[in-house]
Protein backbone atom coordinates (compact mmCIF):
# COMPACT_ATOMS: atom_id res chain seq x y z
CA UNK A 1 0.00 0.00 0.00
CA UNK A 2 1.48 3.53 -0.56
CA UNK A 3 1.20 5.98 1.68
CA UNK A 4 0.38 9.60 0.95
CA UNK A 5 4.16 10.74 1.84
CA UNK A 6 5.30 9.41 -1.37
CA UNK A 7 5.92 11.18 -4.85
CA UNK A 8 5.70 9.65 -8.01
CA UNK A 9 7.66 12.14 -10.44
CA UNK A 10 6.77 10.66 -13.88
CA UNK A 11 9.03 12.37 -16.92
CA UNK A 12 7.61 12.70 -20.15
CA UNK A 13 3.85 14.11 -20.73
CA UNK A 14 3.52 11.41 -23.54
CA UNK A 15 0.83 8.42 -24.17
CA UNK A 16 3.19 6.56 -21.84
CA UNK A 17 2.99 9.06 -18.99
CA UNK A 18 -0.47 9.76 -19.18
CA UNK A 19 -1.19 6.11 -18.98
CA UNK A 20 0.88 6.20 -15.88
CA UNK A 21 -0.85 8.86 -13.96
CA UNK A 22 -3.93 7.65 -14.40
CA UNK A 23 -3.29 3.86 -14.00
CA UNK A 24 -1.77 4.74 -10.81
CA UNK A 25 -4.52 6.85 -9.46
CA UNK A 26 -6.26 3.57 -10.79
CA UNK A 27 -4.57 1.51 -8.64
CA UNK A 28 -4.99 3.48 -5.54
CA UNK A 29 -1.72 5.61 -5.04
CA UNK A 30 -2.33 7.45 -2.06
CA UNK A 31 0.80 9.91 -3.07
CA UNK A 32 1.46 13.01 -4.68
CA UNK A 33 1.67 12.43 -8.48
CA UNK A 34 4.08 15.05 -10.72
CA UNK A 35 3.88 14.79 -14.43
CA UNK A 36 6.64 16.87 -16.36
CA UNK A 37 6.61 17.10 -19.81
CA UNK A 38 8.96 19.44 -21.65
CA UNK A 39 6.46 20.50 -24.56
CA UNK A 40 3.85 23.36 -23.72
CA UNK A 41 1.00 20.71 -23.84
CA UNK A 42 -0.52 18.30 -21.54
CA UNK A 43 -0.47 14.88 -22.76
CA UNK A 44 -2.04 14.91 -26.47
CA UNK A 45 -2.09 11.67 -28.72
CA UNK A 46 0.23 11.64 -31.39
CA UNK A 47 -1.08 9.81 -34.33
CA UNK A 48 -3.11 12.44 -36.01
CA UNK A 49 0.04 14.32 -36.29
CA UNK A 50 0.92 12.50 -39.12
CA UNK A 51 -2.85 12.03 -40.36
CA UNK A 52 -6.28 14.05 -39.40
CA UNK A 53 -4.35 16.56 -37.44
CA UNK A 54 -1.91 17.63 -40.46
CA UNK A 55 -4.98 17.45 -43.04
CA UNK A 56 -6.74 20.00 -40.71
CA UNK A 57 -10.29 18.08 -40.52
CA UNK A 58 -9.41 17.57 -36.36
CA UNK A 59 -9.26 19.92 -33.47
CA UNK A 60 -5.97 20.96 -31.32
CA UNK A 61 -8.32 20.13 -27.85
CA UNK A 62 -10.23 16.95 -29.61
CA UNK A 63 -5.99 15.68 -29.68
CA UNK A 64 -5.97 15.49 -25.83
CA UNK A 65 -6.08 12.71 -23.89
CA UNK A 66 -7.98 14.18 -21.15
CA UNK A 67 -9.22 17.42 -20.08
CA UNK A 68 -7.53 19.33 -17.97
CA UNK A 69 -10.21 19.33 -14.91
CA UNK A 70 -9.34 15.39 -15.38
CA UNK A 71 -5.98 16.00 -14.20
CA UNK A 72 -7.32 18.32 -11.44
CA UNK A 73 -9.89 15.32 -10.29
CA UNK A 74 -6.90 13.23 -10.64
CA UNK A 75 -4.86 15.41 -8.57
CA UNK A 76 -2.52 15.00 -11.03
CA UNK A 77 -0.09 18.24 -11.01
CA UNK A 78 1.20 18.96 -14.88
CA UNK A 79 4.17 20.83 -14.97
CA UNK A 80 4.60 21.47 -18.78
CA UNK A 81 6.84 23.43 -20.68
CA UNK A 82 9.64 21.71 -17.87
CA UNK A 83 12.16 20.06 -18.47
CA UNK A 84 14.51 17.70 -16.18
CA UNK A 85 18.18 18.27 -16.79
CA UNK A 86 19.58 15.59 -14.39
CA UNK A 87 18.72 12.51 -11.40
CA UNK A 88 20.56 12.23 -8.44
CA UNK A 89 20.01 8.63 -7.35
CA UNK A 90 21.41 8.74 -4.04
CA UNK A 91 19.72 11.47 -2.94
CA UNK A 92 16.29 10.62 -4.57
CA UNK A 93 15.97 14.09 -6.82
CA UNK A 94 15.59 15.49 -9.70
CA UNK A 95 16.98 18.85 -11.49
CA UNK A 96 14.74 21.13 -13.37
CA UNK A 97 15.14 23.35 -15.66
CA UNK A 98 13.95 26.51 -13.85
CA UNK A 99 16.61 25.72 -11.19
CA UNK A 100 13.92 23.72 -8.45
CA UNK A 101 14.89 20.12 -7.06
CA UNK A 102 12.26 18.02 -6.86
CA UNK A 103 12.24 15.01 -4.92
CA UNK A 104 10.91 11.74 -5.82
CA UNK A 105 10.17 8.12 -4.03
CA UNK A 106 9.14 6.83 -7.37
CA UNK A 107 10.55 7.71 -10.81
CA UNK A 108 9.55 7.38 -14.26
CA UNK A 109 11.06 7.86 -17.25
CA UNK A 110 9.14 8.48 -19.94
CA UNK A 111 10.48 10.84 -21.84
CA UNK A 112 9.87 9.18 -25.73
CA UNK A 113 12.16 9.75 -28.55
CA UNK A 114 12.73 12.27 -31.13
CA UNK A 115 12.91 12.25 -34.92
CA UNK A 116 16.64 11.41 -36.06
CA UNK A 117 17.91 14.45 -38.23
CA UNK A 118 19.33 14.25 -41.38
CA UNK A 119 23.05 14.42 -41.31
CA UNK A 120 23.37 17.13 -43.92
CA UNK A 121 23.34 20.62 -42.45
CA UNK A 122 22.27 21.95 -45.39
CA UNK A 123 18.92 20.45 -44.92
CA UNK A 124 18.83 22.30 -41.81
CA UNK A 125 16.30 25.18 -43.28
CA UNK A 126 12.76 26.37 -42.25
CA UNK A 127 11.01 24.29 -44.66
CA UNK A 128 12.37 20.71 -43.86
CA UNK A 129 9.88 19.42 -41.30
CA UNK A 130 10.03 16.39 -38.95
CA UNK A 131 6.45 14.90 -37.81
CA UNK A 132 6.96 14.41 -33.84
CA UNK A 133 5.23 17.34 -31.78
CA UNK A 134 1.59 20.21 -32.04
CA UNK A 135 4.55 22.47 -32.77
CA UNK A 136 6.34 20.39 -35.87
CA UNK A 137 2.65 20.58 -37.53
CA UNK A 138 2.00 23.92 -36.52
CA UNK A 139 5.61 25.29 -38.11
CA UNK A 140 4.57 22.83 -40.95
CA UNK A 141 0.98 23.85 -41.58
CA UNK A 142 1.50 27.21 -43.44
CA UNK A 143 3.53 25.82 -46.24
CA UNK A 144 1.26 22.72 -46.47
CA UNK A 145 -0.75 23.92 -49.22
CA UNK A 146 -2.61 23.18 -52.36
CA UNK A 147 -0.12 23.23 -55.44
CA UNK A 148 3.18 23.01 -53.59
CA UNK A 149 5.65 20.32 -54.00
CA UNK A 150 6.26 18.20 -50.73
CA UNK A 151 8.94 16.17 -50.82
CA UNK A 152 8.71 13.27 -48.25
CA UNK A 153 12.28 11.68 -47.30
CA UNK A 154 11.51 8.19 -45.73
CA UNK A 155 8.88 5.54 -47.18
CA UNK A 156 7.90 4.62 -43.27
CA UNK A 157 4.61 5.44 -41.86
CA UNK A 158 4.68 8.39 -40.91
CA UNK A 159 6.56 9.50 -44.41
CA UNK A 160 3.40 7.44 -46.80
CA UNK A 161 0.68 9.04 -43.88
CA UNK A 162 1.97 12.65 -44.64
CA UNK A 163 2.05 11.95 -48.42
CA UNK A 164 -1.35 10.32 -48.18
CA UNK A 165 -2.39 13.71 -46.16
CA UNK A 166 -0.34 15.98 -49.15
CA UNK A 167 -2.16 14.57 -51.74
CA UNK A 168 -5.53 15.03 -50.26
CA UNK A 169 -5.07 18.64 -49.83
CA UNK A 170 -3.69 19.57 -53.04
CA UNK A 171 -0.01 18.75 -52.93
CA UNK A 172 2.48 17.73 -55.53
CA UNK A 173 3.92 14.54 -53.51
CA UNK A 174 7.53 12.97 -54.20
CA UNK A 175 8.30 10.00 -51.77
CA UNK A 176 11.85 9.14 -51.50
CA UNK A 177 13.03 5.89 -50.17
CA UNK A 178 16.73 4.69 -50.06
CA UNK A 179 15.83 0.93 -49.16
CA UNK A 180 14.43 -1.19 -52.28
CA UNK A 181 10.87 -0.56 -51.17
CA UNK A 182 9.02 1.17 -48.65
CA UNK A 183 7.94 -0.29 -45.57
CA UNK A 184 11.16 -2.62 -45.91
CA UNK A 185 11.72 -2.92 -42.65
CA UNK A 186 8.32 -3.60 -41.37
CA UNK A 187 6.26 -5.47 -44.39
CA UNK A 188 6.50 -8.51 -46.39
CA UNK A 189 7.78 -7.56 -49.76
CA UNK A 190 4.11 -8.28 -51.25
CA UNK A 191 2.93 -5.47 -48.42
CA UNK A 192 5.45 -2.85 -49.77
CA UNK A 193 4.51 -3.65 -53.29
CA UNK A 194 0.61 -2.85 -52.29
CA UNK A 195 1.47 0.29 -50.47
CA UNK A 196 3.79 1.59 -53.50
CA UNK A 197 1.23 0.87 -55.95
CA UNK A 198 -1.89 1.91 -54.06
CA UNK A 199 0.42 5.47 -53.70
CA UNK A 200 1.19 5.58 -57.21
CA UNK A 201 -2.15 5.42 -58.64
CA UNK A 202 -3.95 8.01 -56.12
CA UNK A 203 -0.96 10.49 -57.40
CA UNK A 204 2.17 10.09 -55.07
CA UNK A 205 5.39 9.67 -57.27
CA UNK A 206 7.21 6.57 -54.94
CA UNK A 207 10.84 6.51 -55.91
CA UNK A 208 12.77 3.15 -53.88
CA UNK A 209 16.28 3.27 -54.23
CA UNK A 210 17.01 6.88 -53.98
CA UNK A 211 17.89 8.93 -51.61
CA UNK A 212 19.24 12.97 -51.70
CA UNK A 213 22.90 13.87 -52.28
CA UNK A 214 22.20 17.58 -51.88
CA UNK A 215 20.44 20.00 -50.54
CA UNK A 216 20.44 23.31 -52.49
CA UNK A 217 18.71 26.76 -51.47
CA UNK A 218 19.78 29.77 -49.01
CA UNK A 219 17.04 30.35 -46.44
CA UNK A 220 15.30 27.50 -47.84
CA UNK A 221 15.57 24.00 -49.29
CA UNK A 222 14.73 24.95 -53.18
CA UNK A 223 15.85 21.86 -54.46
CA UNK A 224 17.45 18.04 -54.13
CA UNK A 225 20.47 16.50 -55.71
CA UNK A 226 19.23 12.51 -56.20
CA UNK A 227 21.89 9.80 -55.98
CA UNK A 228 20.61 9.00 -59.44
CA UNK A 229 22.13 12.58 -60.50
CA UNK A 230 18.52 14.06 -61.69
CA UNK A 231 16.97 17.29 -59.55
CA UNK A 232 13.95 18.18 -57.68
CA UNK A 233 12.55 21.68 -57.16
CA UNK A 234 10.57 21.37 -53.87
CA UNK A 235 8.62 23.42 -51.36
CA UNK A 236 9.18 21.82 -48.67
CA UNK A 237 10.49 18.65 -47.22
CA UNK A 238 9.03 16.18 -44.40
CA UNK A 239 11.22 13.72 -43.08
CA UNK A 240 10.78 10.70 -41.50
CA UNK A 241 13.42 8.44 -40.99
CA UNK A 242 12.92 6.71 -37.76
CA UNK A 243 13.12 8.11 -34.16
CA UNK A 244 15.78 8.15 -31.60
CA UNK A 245 15.40 7.17 -27.53
CA UNK A 246 15.75 9.84 -25.38
CA UNK A 247 17.65 7.86 -22.93
CA UNK A 248 20.54 10.34 -22.25
CA UNK A 249 18.88 11.53 -18.84
CA UNK A 250 19.34 7.92 -18.07
CA UNK A 251 22.36 7.61 -19.50
CA UNK A 252 24.14 10.36 -17.32
CA UNK A 253 22.59 9.22 -13.95
CA UNK A 254 24.43 6.00 -14.55
CA UNK A 255 21.59 3.38 -15.58
CA UNK A 256 22.39 0.47 -17.87
CA UNK A 257 21.36 2.32 -21.51
CA UNK A 258 21.06 0.72 -24.68
CA UNK A 259 18.74 1.24 -27.94
CA UNK A 260 16.69 2.95 -25.05
CA UNK A 261 16.31 2.61 -21.20
CA UNK A 262 17.16 -1.02 -20.22
CA UNK A 263 14.03 -1.97 -17.83
CA UNK A 264 12.78 -5.49 -17.08
CA UNK A 265 9.54 -7.16 -17.88
CA UNK A 266 7.84 -5.01 -14.19
CA UNK A 267 9.22 -1.87 -16.42
CA UNK A 268 12.05 -1.48 -13.79
CA UNK A 269 15.41 -0.40 -14.22
CA UNK A 270 18.55 -1.57 -12.00
CA UNK A 271 17.59 0.94 -9.45
CA UNK A 272 13.99 -0.75 -8.82
CA UNK A 273 12.91 3.09 -7.44
CA UNK A 274 13.50 4.28 -11.44
CA UNK A 275 11.37 2.86 -13.73
CA UNK A 276 11.00 3.70 -18.03
CA UNK A 277 8.28 2.98 -20.05
CA UNK A 278 7.13 3.66 -23.59
CA UNK A 279 9.09 5.04 -26.96
CA UNK A 280 12.11 5.55 -24.71
CA UNK A 281 12.14 2.28 -23.36
CA UNK A 282 14.20 -1.07 -24.25
CA UNK A 283 11.86 -3.32 -22.21
CA UNK A 284 11.50 -7.33 -21.68
CA UNK A 285 8.03 -8.10 -23.48
CA UNK A 286 7.35 -11.25 -21.61
CA UNK A 287 5.22 -11.96 -24.65
CA UNK A 288 8.21 -11.97 -26.86
CA UNK A 289 10.53 -12.82 -24.34
CA UNK A 290 13.38 -10.65 -24.99
CA UNK A 291 14.64 -7.24 -24.78
CA UNK A 292 12.75 -5.52 -27.32
CA UNK A 293 11.81 -1.38 -28.19
CA UNK A 294 8.96 -0.75 -29.61
CA UNK A 295 7.25 2.43 -30.59
CA UNK A 296 3.56 2.01 -30.84
CA UNK A 297 0.57 3.75 -28.22
CA UNK A 298 -1.12 0.39 -27.48
CA UNK A 299 2.36 -0.36 -25.94
CA UNK A 300 3.17 2.74 -24.56
CA UNK A 301 -0.33 2.47 -23.00
CA UNK A 302 0.55 -1.15 -21.48
CA UNK A 303 4.13 -0.29 -20.53
CA UNK A 304 2.70 2.93 -18.69
CA UNK A 305 -0.02 0.41 -16.60
CA UNK A 306 2.99 -2.01 -15.76
CA UNK A 307 4.96 0.61 -14.28
CA UNK A 308 1.90 1.66 -12.28
CA UNK A 309 1.34 -1.95 -11.13
CA UNK A 310 4.58 -2.01 -10.17
CA UNK A 311 4.87 1.17 -7.96
CA UNK A 312 1.64 -0.20 -5.97
CA UNK A 313 3.08 -3.28 -5.18
CA UNK A 314 0.85 -5.48 -7.76
CA UNK A 315 3.46 -7.08 -9.95
CA UNK A 316 2.22 -7.83 -12.90
CA UNK A 317 4.76 -8.79 -16.51
CA UNK A 318 4.32 -7.31 -19.48
CA UNK A 319 3.17 -9.29 -21.62
CA UNK A 320 1.46 -7.55 -24.29
CA UNK A 321 1.11 -8.18 -27.54
CA UNK A 322 2.35 -5.49 -29.96
CA UNK A 323 -0.26 -3.39 -32.51
CA UNK A 324 0.20 -0.93 -34.68
CA UNK A 325 -2.18 0.65 -37.32
CA UNK A 326 -1.86 3.16 -40.04
CA UNK A 327 -4.58 5.04 -42.18
CA UNK A 328 -3.31 6.06 -45.52
CA UNK A 329 -5.86 7.39 -48.09
CA UNK A 330 -8.99 5.33 -47.82
CA UNK A 331 -6.52 2.49 -46.26
CA UNK A 332 -7.10 0.99 -42.86
CA UNK A 333 -4.22 -0.81 -41.82
CA UNK A 334 -4.61 -2.80 -38.86
CA UNK A 335 -1.26 -4.73 -37.86
CA UNK A 336 -0.54 -6.85 -34.92
CA UNK A 337 2.78 -9.33 -34.09
CA UNK A 338 5.82 -8.83 -35.37
CA UNK A 339 6.81 -10.48 -38.48
CA UNK A 340 10.63 -11.45 -37.77
CA UNK A 341 11.33 -14.63 -38.86
CA UNK A 342 8.37 -15.62 -40.60
CA UNK A 343 8.84 -18.44 -43.32
CA UNK A 344 5.58 -18.68 -45.26
CA UNK A 345 2.89 -15.29 -46.01
CA UNK A 346 -0.67 -16.26 -46.65
CA UNK A 347 -3.08 -13.88 -48.34
CA UNK A 348 -6.97 -13.78 -47.43
CA UNK A 349 -8.44 -11.74 -49.93
CA UNK A 350 -7.43 -10.08 -53.06
CA UNK A 351 -4.79 -7.05 -53.02
CA UNK A 352 -6.32 -5.58 -56.27
CA UNK A 353 -9.80 -5.06 -53.94
CA UNK A 354 -7.83 -3.33 -51.24
CA UNK A 355 -9.61 -5.13 -49.15
CA UNK A 356 -7.37 -8.24 -47.60
CA UNK A 357 -5.45 -10.06 -44.75
CA UNK A 358 -1.65 -10.75 -45.35
CA UNK A 359 -0.24 -13.44 -42.24
CA UNK A 360 2.79 -13.95 -41.63
CA UNK A 361 3.37 -17.43 -40.51
CA UNK A 362 6.32 -19.21 -39.12
CA UNK A 363 5.96 -23.20 -38.75
CA UNK A 364 2.59 -23.21 -39.27
CA UNK A 365 1.96 -20.46 -36.52
CA UNK A 366 0.53 -17.00 -36.62
CA UNK A 367 3.39 -14.30 -36.54
CA UNK A 368 2.27 -11.60 -37.07
CA UNK A 369 -1.13 -9.89 -39.82
CA UNK A 370 -1.41 -6.92 -41.42
CA UNK A 371 -5.02 -6.39 -42.32
CA UNK A 372 -6.19 -3.87 -44.90
CA UNK A 373 -9.64 -2.46 -45.03
CA UNK A 374 -10.44 -5.49 -43.00
CA UNK A 375 -10.95 -4.79 -39.10
CA UNK A 376 -13.46 -7.56 -38.82
CA UNK A 377 -9.74 -10.07 -39.96
CA UNK A 378 -7.96 -7.76 -37.58
CA UNK A 379 -10.10 -8.76 -34.09
CA UNK A 380 -9.78 -12.42 -34.91
CA UNK A 381 -6.03 -12.16 -35.77
CA UNK A 382 -5.42 -10.35 -32.43
CA UNK A 383 -6.10 -12.99 -31.09
CA UNK A 384 -4.57 -16.00 -33.33
CA UNK A 385 -1.17 -13.86 -32.57
CA UNK A 386 -1.72 -13.80 -28.77
CA UNK A 387 -2.76 -17.60 -28.74
CA UNK A 388 0.25 -18.58 -31.02
CA UNK A 389 -2.88 -20.34 -33.17
CA UNK A 390 -1.21 -23.12 -35.55
CA UNK A 391 -3.25 -22.63 -38.90
CA UNK A 392 -3.90 -24.68 -42.01
CA UNK A 393 -2.33 -21.99 -44.68
CA UNK A 394 -5.35 -23.41 -47.34
CA UNK A 395 -8.01 -22.94 -44.62
CA UNK A 396 -6.73 -19.43 -43.97
CA UNK A 397 -6.78 -17.91 -47.62
CA UNK A 398 -10.26 -19.67 -47.97
CA UNK A 399 -12.62 -16.85 -48.18
CA UNK A 400 -15.61 -19.16 -47.59
CA UNK A 401 -14.18 -20.24 -44.00
CA UNK A 402 -14.69 -18.16 -41.11
CA UNK A 403 -12.31 -16.70 -39.80
CA UNK A 404 -13.41 -17.14 -35.82
CA UNK A 405 -13.60 -21.27 -36.87
CA UNK A 406 -9.90 -21.40 -36.98
CA UNK A 407 -9.51 -20.10 -33.74
CA UNK A 408 -9.21 -22.94 -31.02
CA UNK A 409 -12.55 -24.32 -29.44
CA UNK A 410 -12.64 -21.53 -26.20
CA UNK B 1 -24.51 18.57 -16.94
CA UNK B 2 -25.88 15.19 -18.39
CA UNK B 3 -24.38 12.61 -17.25
CA UNK B 4 -23.47 8.94 -18.48
CA UNK B 5 -23.09 6.11 -16.25
CA UNK B 6 -20.78 3.32 -16.98
CA UNK B 7 -21.82 -0.36 -15.24
CA UNK B 8 -18.49 -2.51 -15.40
CA UNK B 9 -19.39 -6.42 -15.06
CA UNK B 10 -18.63 -6.71 -11.50
CA UNK B 11 -21.60 -3.91 -11.36
CA UNK B 12 -19.60 -1.43 -9.80
CA UNK B 13 -21.10 1.91 -11.32
CA UNK B 14 -20.03 4.70 -12.85
CA UNK B 15 -21.79 7.97 -13.00
CA UNK B 16 -20.12 10.64 -15.15
CA UNK B 17 -20.59 13.85 -16.28
CA UNK B 18 -20.80 13.95 -20.10
CA UNK B 19 -19.41 16.68 -21.93
CA UNK B 20 -21.53 17.44 -25.44
CA UNK B 21 -19.11 17.07 -28.35
CA UNK B 22 -16.97 14.85 -26.29
CA UNK B 23 -17.11 10.95 -27.53
CA UNK B 24 -18.20 8.14 -24.88
CA UNK B 25 -15.07 7.19 -24.89
CA UNK B 26 -12.97 10.11 -24.46
CA UNK B 27 -15.89 10.59 -21.49
CA UNK B 28 -14.68 7.55 -20.01
CA UNK B 29 -11.34 8.07 -20.55
CA UNK B 30 -11.64 11.42 -18.88
CA UNK B 31 -13.02 9.88 -16.17
CA UNK B 32 -10.95 7.21 -15.30
CA UNK B 33 -13.86 4.31 -15.85
CA UNK B 34 -12.32 0.99 -15.80
CA UNK B 35 -12.04 -1.43 -18.77
CA UNK B 36 -12.65 1.34 -21.29
CA UNK B 37 -8.83 2.09 -23.02
CA UNK B 38 -9.39 3.77 -25.96
CA UNK B 39 -6.09 2.75 -27.22
CA UNK B 40 -6.04 4.03 -30.72
CA UNK B 41 -7.59 7.51 -29.86
CA UNK B 42 -10.83 7.16 -31.62
CA UNK B 43 -9.98 5.78 -34.64
CA UNK B 44 -11.70 2.95 -34.58
CA UNK B 45 -8.84 0.70 -35.05
CA UNK B 46 -8.90 -1.16 -31.30
CA UNK B 47 -12.45 -1.78 -30.43
CA UNK B 48 -11.10 -1.54 -26.51
CA UNK B 49 -14.05 0.70 -25.61
CA UNK B 50 -16.42 -1.63 -26.35
CA UNK B 51 -19.81 -1.60 -24.58
CA UNK B 52 -23.27 -2.68 -24.33
CA UNK B 53 -25.58 0.32 -24.62
CA UNK B 54 -28.85 -0.39 -22.61
CA UNK B 55 -31.35 -1.15 -24.88
CA UNK B 56 -33.71 1.31 -24.25
CA UNK B 57 -31.34 3.83 -25.27
CA UNK B 58 -30.15 1.80 -28.60
CA UNK B 59 -32.52 3.55 -30.81
CA UNK B 60 -31.25 6.89 -29.69
CA UNK B 61 -27.59 6.63 -30.89
CA UNK B 62 -27.05 7.34 -34.08
CA UNK B 63 -26.49 3.99 -36.39
CA UNK B 64 -22.99 1.58 -36.59
CA UNK B 65 -20.35 2.58 -39.51
CA UNK B 66 -18.94 -0.52 -41.24
CA UNK B 67 -16.04 0.11 -39.91
CA UNK B 68 -17.51 -0.41 -36.08
CA UNK B 69 -19.74 -3.18 -37.27
CA UNK B 70 -16.60 -5.02 -38.69
CA UNK B 71 -14.53 -4.23 -35.41
CA UNK B 72 -17.58 -5.33 -33.37
CA UNK B 73 -18.36 -8.52 -35.52
CA UNK B 74 -14.31 -9.74 -34.04
CA UNK B 75 -14.72 -8.38 -30.87
CA UNK B 76 -14.70 -10.45 -27.74
CA UNK B 77 -18.78 -11.50 -27.07
CA UNK B 78 -20.46 -9.33 -28.85
CA UNK B 79 -24.16 -8.80 -29.47
CA UNK B 80 -26.89 -6.51 -31.00
CA UNK B 81 -26.40 -4.08 -28.13
CA UNK B 82 -22.24 -3.62 -28.89
CA UNK B 83 -20.88 -0.43 -29.77
CA UNK B 84 -17.55 1.62 -29.79
CA UNK B 85 -18.22 4.02 -27.73
CA UNK B 86 -15.55 6.33 -29.48
CA UNK B 87 -17.27 6.32 -32.49
CA UNK B 88 -20.69 7.74 -30.31
CA UNK B 89 -20.66 11.84 -29.52
CA UNK B 90 -22.49 13.14 -26.46
CA UNK B 91 -25.15 15.11 -26.88
CA UNK B 92 -27.62 16.50 -24.79
CA UNK B 93 -30.26 13.96 -25.13
CA UNK B 94 -28.14 11.02 -23.83
CA UNK B 95 -28.48 12.53 -19.66
CA UNK B 96 -28.91 9.57 -18.37
CA UNK B 97 -27.38 7.03 -20.86
CA UNK B 98 -26.66 3.62 -19.41
CA UNK B 99 -23.56 1.61 -21.02
CA UNK B 100 -22.24 -1.89 -19.64
CA UNK B 101 -18.55 -3.17 -20.03
CA UNK B 102 -17.82 -6.28 -21.22
CA UNK B 103 -16.21 -9.17 -18.94
CA UNK B 104 -13.43 -9.26 -20.79
CA UNK B 105 -12.67 -5.78 -20.14
CA UNK B 106 -12.71 -6.31 -16.77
Amino acid sequence: MSSAREIAVIVGAGHAGAEVVAALRQNAYAGRIILIGDEAELPYRRPPLSKNYLSGEASRESLLIRSAAAYDKLEVECWIGTQVLAIDRVKKNILLSDGRIQAYTKLVLATGGRPRKLPDPAADKSNVHYIRTLADIDRLQSGFAKGKHLLVIGGGYIGLEAASVGIKNGLQVTVLEAAPRVLARVAAPEISAFYERAHRTRGVDVRTGISVQAFHGEQQVEAVQLSDGSELQVDLVIVGIGIVPNDELARSAGLEVNNGIVVDTFARTRDSDILAVGDCANHVNGFLTRLIRIESVPSAQEQGRTAAHSICGKDIPHVAVPWFWSDQFDLKLQMVGLSQGYDRLVLRGDLASESFSAFYLRNGIVLSVDAVNRPQDFMVAKRMVAERVQVDPQALADESISLKSLLPAA
Amino acid sequence: MAKVIFIESSNAEHCVEAEPGRTLMQIAVDNMVPGIYGECGGACSCATCHVYVDPEWQARLPARSSDEAFMLEGAQEPNEHSRLCCQVKMYEELDGLVLRIPLSQG
